[in-house]
């Protein structure tokens, strides 16, 4: 009966065709899905490659070598060596004149700017940074490596491209002239652009760094460790362990979870409103900043923790209390223990998710512009997507690159943390 | 003496009485003859660190907490009588010069001899506060080791008073999840009530225009500012919308491939991959977007005829996409591994191809929690802000083209708050008001999303 059947079906042409059709349909399914798998993907290879991309120019810098003379009547006129007397000096007579040095015939006001254009307005600091270092420079000439300014910088990155007309790139024909004769002497060079990481914003892209945005998520992220990682252990502990099954302590899970899921500029918007207007904190402090972050963040950690013990197996607790220690002791020596690497795990992912958060920072005052490298809890300070942030809004053109740079930065540390909490999934993980 | 050097003390003396009761608790069991103690010797150690510790530190913290608030009135009772005729903010001002004058600072203004008194009265507060803050945590904690000391004896129940301590520590920490939410609550409403007592609420929720710039001075016209935020929330739905039609059906159906067609091997690599797109930095993605995205659109606009704007709601939209994938991804992987291998089975069994299994009965069966997913996933594109701030406009244009530029409540809030204004204005109050919408709009998109998913468990479980 049924090979009858079979038969039939099988030879009936309609019924192949639909068949067919059938298989065509599952074949396209299938597709579907791995497109959208792939497409995704895409995205994100074209982001990364995006970033990496305008970034990793970054990390060199343009130099100029000059010879310096570090004239007694320029820097010390009267002969004090006094440090005072040195900071007073102007540095940058010496580097005109050791750019007018190589370009002689250069005149006019606009030219000797433009030619002046060339080299970084930091290089001051630097040689006044030599001249206290060492006094004994002056009176000497010295041949110094000394920033090129972020026009030339951008310039012999080929970011201004040669073969445009005069009047719509930044770097006018003549100063690429000088630039050509400078570079043919060897003059020019790229190097590792190690001011990036040692420095602290600037207003200039090529001084301009991060370390001052990385010192303050340091701090931030410290002050939310130091908050977030006790309360919300303690919080899952006495859920998980301790709490009876009543109102209240469902009113807490519930609140936990709302928590969980309430947009990150509206923990902004509570800091704004309670720690800066009600109790008087400081604006712009990583203090608040690390606060905020760790009302966001708590909840993350609870619900980690909680998950973490409890996967510990009651037996545990069981043998515990049987040899007679009290129910704090089963938690505090056996049970927290064994949930630690869960729980560490949790924490690492929540302050992964802070360290990358922006939008509540914005809300108390970290947007500001800030030179110092922040050196306590309560100073003005910035933090790493902060700064992205103000760069990417900076008009200069070479604040993309370092944009792109500091989001680098940003995504090795991410990196790092998130491997780090699969390693210590991997490596502790128990199964019972 | 700085806080933190203070806590730094605290927690040496804590550790000092730790050791005094310990010490003195095994002395005195040595003494009774037979060395028993009730509890074990380090309870009588916590015991004392607590006593000296606890309210050392409840005493820094309310310190803390006061100081300002009571300088402050202090000053104001202190100011001359002209001075308090002044509004709010002005006094504050003046008051923050006093204060600045008295560090040393840079003043608004230089103060008259009278005020120079009351910069001078605020100087010796702050000595007194230097000094007295020390001096009474100090004075507690010593209150704290003699009670402490006083209780130990070979038959005291430390390891019961430090475990009652403890709960009521662990206690208190799991409250403050709800000190948060009532903290976001009264702040968001307080300032919103302020916001409505000067902008009616019906002008708020139905008025189609918005420009919050208010006048400075009264001199000023035509800065009145009018505070209808349609206009915002079709921004903001417009954005979300797009961003939901590049997320569900790449989300959906990376999903479906995982959990029905992709091999182990391929789904153990391909899974985290995918999260990788929720753990970049929303920041990245809004640099993204509006570095490479905007302008492709653009380009791609010019091309085909099209006027794109550089800040097009298209493009903040896509990119949002993108980031909410994982989202949609995952949730609905895990409901569509929880449909029963039965339901498969019987439908496979009938000859149904593989497709028509998915389409025809997992689907159906995983659908509340799908809904759920897409619900959190939309909560969570409301409430994104860094894409939007980088990439979406700042002008408030009601309009159904996503080629133009609109703008969304948080982009709004950001706004609004960062930039140098008077806290009381309109301006800034608008900005809580806007944020408890979008608390009052996130909360409820995910309580009805929990519930459908919580719905949806029960009846397979």
């Amino acid at each position: 009966m049924t090979d009858i059947l079979a038969g039939r079906a099988l030879t009936d042409s309609t019924a192949v065709a639909r068949l067919g059709k059938r298989h065509r349909a599952e074949r396209r399914f299938k597709c579907y899905g791995l497109a959208a798998i792939f497409s995704a993907l895409a995205v994100l290879a074209v982001l990364l490659v995006t970033i990496v991309g305008t970034g990793y120019s970054a990390f060199v810098q343009t130099y100029v070598q000059l010879d310096i003379e570090f004239r007694a009547d320029a820097i010390d006129p009267q002969g004090t060596r006094l440090e005072s007397d040195f900071r007073q000096a102007n540095y940058a007579v010496l580097v005109r004149d050791a750019l007018v040095a190589h370009f002689p015939d250069v005149s006019g006001r606009r030219d000797r700017r433009a030619l002046a254009g060339l080299i970084s307005s930091g290089a001051d600091i630097r040689l006044l940074n030599m001249v206290l270092r060492d006094p004994s420079l002056i009176g000497t000439k010295r041949a110094v490596w000394v920033k090129a300014s972020a026009d030339l910088d951008s310039f012999t990155k080929g970011q201004i491209p040669r073969d445009v007309p005069e009047d719509e790139r930044k770097v006018s024909d003549l100063q690429i002239t000088w630039i050509d004769q400078l570079a043919a002497k060897g003059l020019v060079e790229k190097k590792f652009n190690f001011d990036f990481f040692a420095s602290a914003d600037s207003r200039e892209p090529e001084q301009a760094g991060v370390l001052g945005a990385l010192v303050g998520s340091l701090l931030t992220l410290l002050v939310t460790l130091a908050l977030s990682f006790p309360i919300a252990v303690m919080a899952a502990v006495y859920l998980e362990e301790f709490a009876p099954k009543n109102r209240f302590t469902d009113f807490i899970e519930i609140n936990i979870n709302n928590l969980a899921a309430v947009p990150s500029i509206v923990f902004g918007l509570l800091g704004l409103a309670v720690f800066l207007n009600f109790f008087g904190l400081p604006r712009s402090a990583p203090l608040v900043g690390g606060m905020v972050l760790a009302l966001m963040t708590m909840p993350t950690i609870i619900i980690a923790a909680r998950a973490a013990l409890k996967a510990v197996p009651p037996s545990i607790r069981e043998a515990a209390l049987g040899m007679g220690a009290s129910p704090v002791q089963t938690v505090s020596h056996h049970v927290l223990p064994l949930a630690m690497p869960g729980i560490l795990t949790g924490t690492i992912i929540g302050m992964a998710q802070a360290l990358g958060e922006t939008a509540p920072l914005l809300m108390i005052g970290m947007v500001a512009f800030i030179v110092d490298v922040p050196g306590s809890f309560t100073d003005a300070a910035t933090v790493l997507p902060v700064q992205v942030y103000l760069w990417a809004d900076a008009p200069e053109r070479g604040f993309v690159e370092r944009t792109s740079a500091a989001i680098m930065v940003l995504l090795a540390f991410l990196i790092t943390m998130n491997i780090l909490a699969v390693v210590l999934r991997r490596r502790f993980e128990r199964r019972w | 003496m700085s806080p933190s050097l203070l806590f730094i003390v605290l927690l040496g003396l804590s550790a000092l009485a730790y050791y005094l009761g310990r010490t003195k608790a095994l002395r005195a069991a040595a003494g009774r003859g037979d060395g028993r103690l009730h509890s074990l010797p380090v309870y009588y150690g916590a015991y004392v660190a607590l006593w000296v510790g606890l309210p050392a530190l409840i005493v820094v913290v309310v310190w803390l907490v006061l100081e300002p608030q009571i300088i402050h009135l202090l000053l104001s009772a202190r100011l001359p009588a002209a001075a308090l005729g002044l509004d709010p903010a002005r006094l504050s001002l003046l008051i923050a010069d006093i204060k600045n004058h008295a560090l040393g600072g840079i003043t608004s203004t230089t103060l008259s001899p009278e005020l120079r008194g009351v910069a001078d009265y605020f100087s010796s507060l702050r000595t007194a506060g230097l000094i007295g803050m020390p001096v009474l945590s100090g004075a507690s904690a010593a209150g704290g080791l003699m009670i402490g000391w006083r209780h130990i004896n070979p038959t005291f129940r430390a390891r019961h008073a430090v475990e009652r301590a403890l709960r009521i520590v662990l206690i208190v920490a799991s409250t403050i999840a709800i000190l948060t939410t009532v903290g976001i609550v009264l702040s968001l409403l307080f300032e919103s009530v302020r916001f409505f007592s000067q902008v009616s609420l019906f002008e708020f929720l139905f008025g189609i225009q918005w420009s919050p710039q208010t006048a400075l001075r009264d001199d000023q016209v035509g800065q009145t500012g009018t505070f209808g935020a349609v206009p915002i929330f079709a921004g903001t739905l417009m954005i979300t919308l797009i961003a939901m039609l590049v997320a569900v059906p790449i989300g959906l159906f990376s999903a479906i491939y995982m959990a029905e067609y992709a091999s182990p091997g391929f789904r153990s690599v391909i899974k985290p991959v995918l999260e990788v797109l929720a753990g970049i930095p929303t920041v990245v993605y809004g640099f993204f977007a509006a570095l490479t995205v905007a302008p492709a659109l653009r380009g791609f606009g010019e091309g085909v005829g099209l006027d794109v704007a550089s800040e097009s709601a298209l493009a903040a939209g896509l990119v949002m996409g993108v980031m909410i994938i994982p989202f949609i991804s995952s949730l609905s992987d895990d409901v569509i591994n929880a449909v029963p291998q039965s339901l498969r089975d019987g439908s496979l069994a009938m000859g149904a191809t593989k497709s028509e299994t998915v389409i025809q009965v997992v689907l159906p069966a995983a659908l509340p929690g799908i809904v759920g997913s897409v619900l959190l996933a939309v909560s969570r594109a409301i409430g994104e802000t860094m894409i939007v701030v980088m990439a979406a406009g700042l002008s408030a244009n009601l309009t159904a083209n996503p080629f133009e530029a609109v703008t969304t409540v948080t982009v709004q809030i950001v706004t609004l708050l960062t930039g140098d204004q008077e806290f009381d204005s309109a301006k800034t109050l608008a900005a809580f008001a806007l944020g408890l919408v979008l608390f009052i709009m996130t909360l409820g998109l995910n309580v009805i999303a929990l519930r459908v998913v919580r719905r949806y468990r029960e009846k397979y479980d």
